[in-house]
């Protein structure tokens, strides 16, 4: 008796991760469908290193900002849950900014004014608004991991490609990150590479995330061509 | 009555949760500060020693650079524009070098901010751009990350090269421009050999023992 139901746990278990990682990571991705947080995400994405820095710092916050919120649910007035919203939301940010500076201070400096611009990233308020105020903890922590390692995973791939192209490298300065380890895992393709600087500036940055947001939507209309067949009403959603 | 009762209660409840929010925001904040602080205060001298030192080996001198300072008034030939901080090193009661604040204030997209090392016979120790906003690519290479071409500095003297000499090349100078910038490294030259200018007229006061300092300290950071 125990035993299914643990099971039928389990099983719904998994049924949300795989709903909610869907959901973050491809069908609402928050960078490539929603579009939200960009002004962080197209600064800093001049290297891999410099984007899985913010991406982890961002997926951070929206885990613990998810979840609190979800916690004090029933206390929210719906009055004052922006003001309260914000409040939360800057109060881990400016802890997550504190911490790094004291721990990993060298990528501290790299990310500087970065990291209080998460706060700006209206990817994480509207999080808190639309599934962690009304959802309950696991399910909300899930989401906000979800979404934040949806966002990480485009700032890895266009700082990979801005890298790549802009100075012919990967995983430079990875020691930031990963201690004296970080200095063997940089790959250089090319001694004489002469870089490419359009790929490094800003311009670059948004090149590349049209390119990005392009292919998504080349593959979801090649899945629902596929599909059309079986389920008429089918359409990948976009906004 | 009771209904504006009631009002009167829901808006002192809603008020008391913002409240309650605000000061368990504010209290993890400042906890979390009080934990950080000193790793924090620590990291930051670690990473301003670690500069200091890339332009003065550390086995160069015998003192506390960050404790061993001088605040210099803005001065027209440093390109500072406030108070500055400057770096003394001693060996045995010996002046060994010190290390000033310069701002060039002409570069291509505005002022470039360097620490400009310089060894007590008047020889350049070497020169860092700490602060620049110059052209990615192009002027940038200025920074030591980018090109060795700062480090054509040490050693250099008012003496070697002459005066005239300290222009760059296309100026009919020593010092190579860049491929496509030529205003950057201009400016750097310019702004390099000026902190040599104002080292050799103010040499005493600049090693002068922090008790006969005759500039009061206003800013000491």
């Amino acid at each position: 008796m125990t035993e299914t139901t643990t099971q039928a746990t389990a099983a719904k278990f998994t049924e949300q991760v795989t709903t909610s990682g869907k959901s973050g990571l491809w069908t609402n991705n928050v960078a490539l469908v929603q579009l939200l947080g960009l002004c962080p995400l197209l600064a800093v994405t001049g290297t891999i290193i410099n984007g899985l820095g913010l991406g982890i710092a961002t997926l951070i916050t929206l885990v613990l900002s998810n979840s609190i919120v979800s916690l004090i649910r029933p206390w929210l007035k719906s009055e004052i849950r922006i003001p309260i919203f914000v409040l939360i939301i800057a109060s881990i940010v400016t802890t997550i900014e504190l911490v790094m500076n004291a721990w990993f201070h060298e990528l501290y400096l790299v990310l500087g004014i970065f990291i209080p611009l998460i706060v700006t990233n209206c990817s994480i308020i509207a999080r808190a608004e639309a599934f962690a105020s009304k959802n309950n903890l696991v399910d909300s922590a899930l989401d906000g991991f979800m979404m934040g390692l949806g966002f990480t995973l485009v700032l890895i791939v266009l700082g990979g490609m801005r890298e790549l192209i802009g100075f012919g490298t990967l995983f430079a300065n990875a020691q930031l990150m990963f201690g004296d380890i970080g200095h063997s895992m940089t790959i250089t393709l090319s001694e004489d590479y002469p870089g490419f600087l359009l790929a490094v500036l800003p311009p670059g940055a948004f090149i590349g995330l049209g390119l990005l947001i392009a292919l998504k939507n080349i593959i979801d209309k090649q899945q629902s061509a596929r599909q059309v067949i079986t389920v008429q009403s089918k359409t990948p959603i976009t906004n | 009555m009771s209904i504006i009762l009631q009002h009167r209660k829901n808006i002192l409840i809603t008020a008391a949760l913002l409240i309650a929010f605000a000061v368990a925001g504010a209290a993890l904040v400042g906890l979390t500060f009080t934990q950080t602080k000193d790793d924090i205060k620590y990291n930051e001298k670690l990473t301003l020693l670690r500069k200091l030192n890339n332009i003065i080996p550390a086995d160069a001198y015998g003192n506390d650079l960050l404790l061993d300072t001088i605040s210099l008034k803005p001065n027209r030939l440093l390109g500072t524009k406030e108070n500055s901080l400057a770096y003394r090193a001693r060996k045995d009661d010996n002046d060994i070098a010190i290390v000033l604040s310069s701002i060039a204030p002409n570069g291509y997209n505005g002022p470039i901010h360097m620490l400009v090392g310089i060894y007590n016979n008047g020889q350049l120790a070497g020169v860092r751009v700490i602060k620049h906003r110059e052209t990615p690519g192009l002027g940038d290479a200025v920074s030591v990350s980018h090109s060795n071409w700062i480090l054509g500095f040490n050693n250099k003297s008012l003496s070697n090269p002459d005066s005239n000499r300290w222009k760059v090349k296309r100026d009919g100078g020593d010092f190579d421009q860049f491929t496509g910038a030529t205003i950057t490294p201009r400016a750097v030259v310019k702004a390099i050999h000026n902190t040599l200018l104002y080292f050799q007229q103010n040499q005493t006061m600049l090693f002068s023992k922090p008790d006969t300092v005759s500039n009061k300290p206003e800013n000491t950071q």
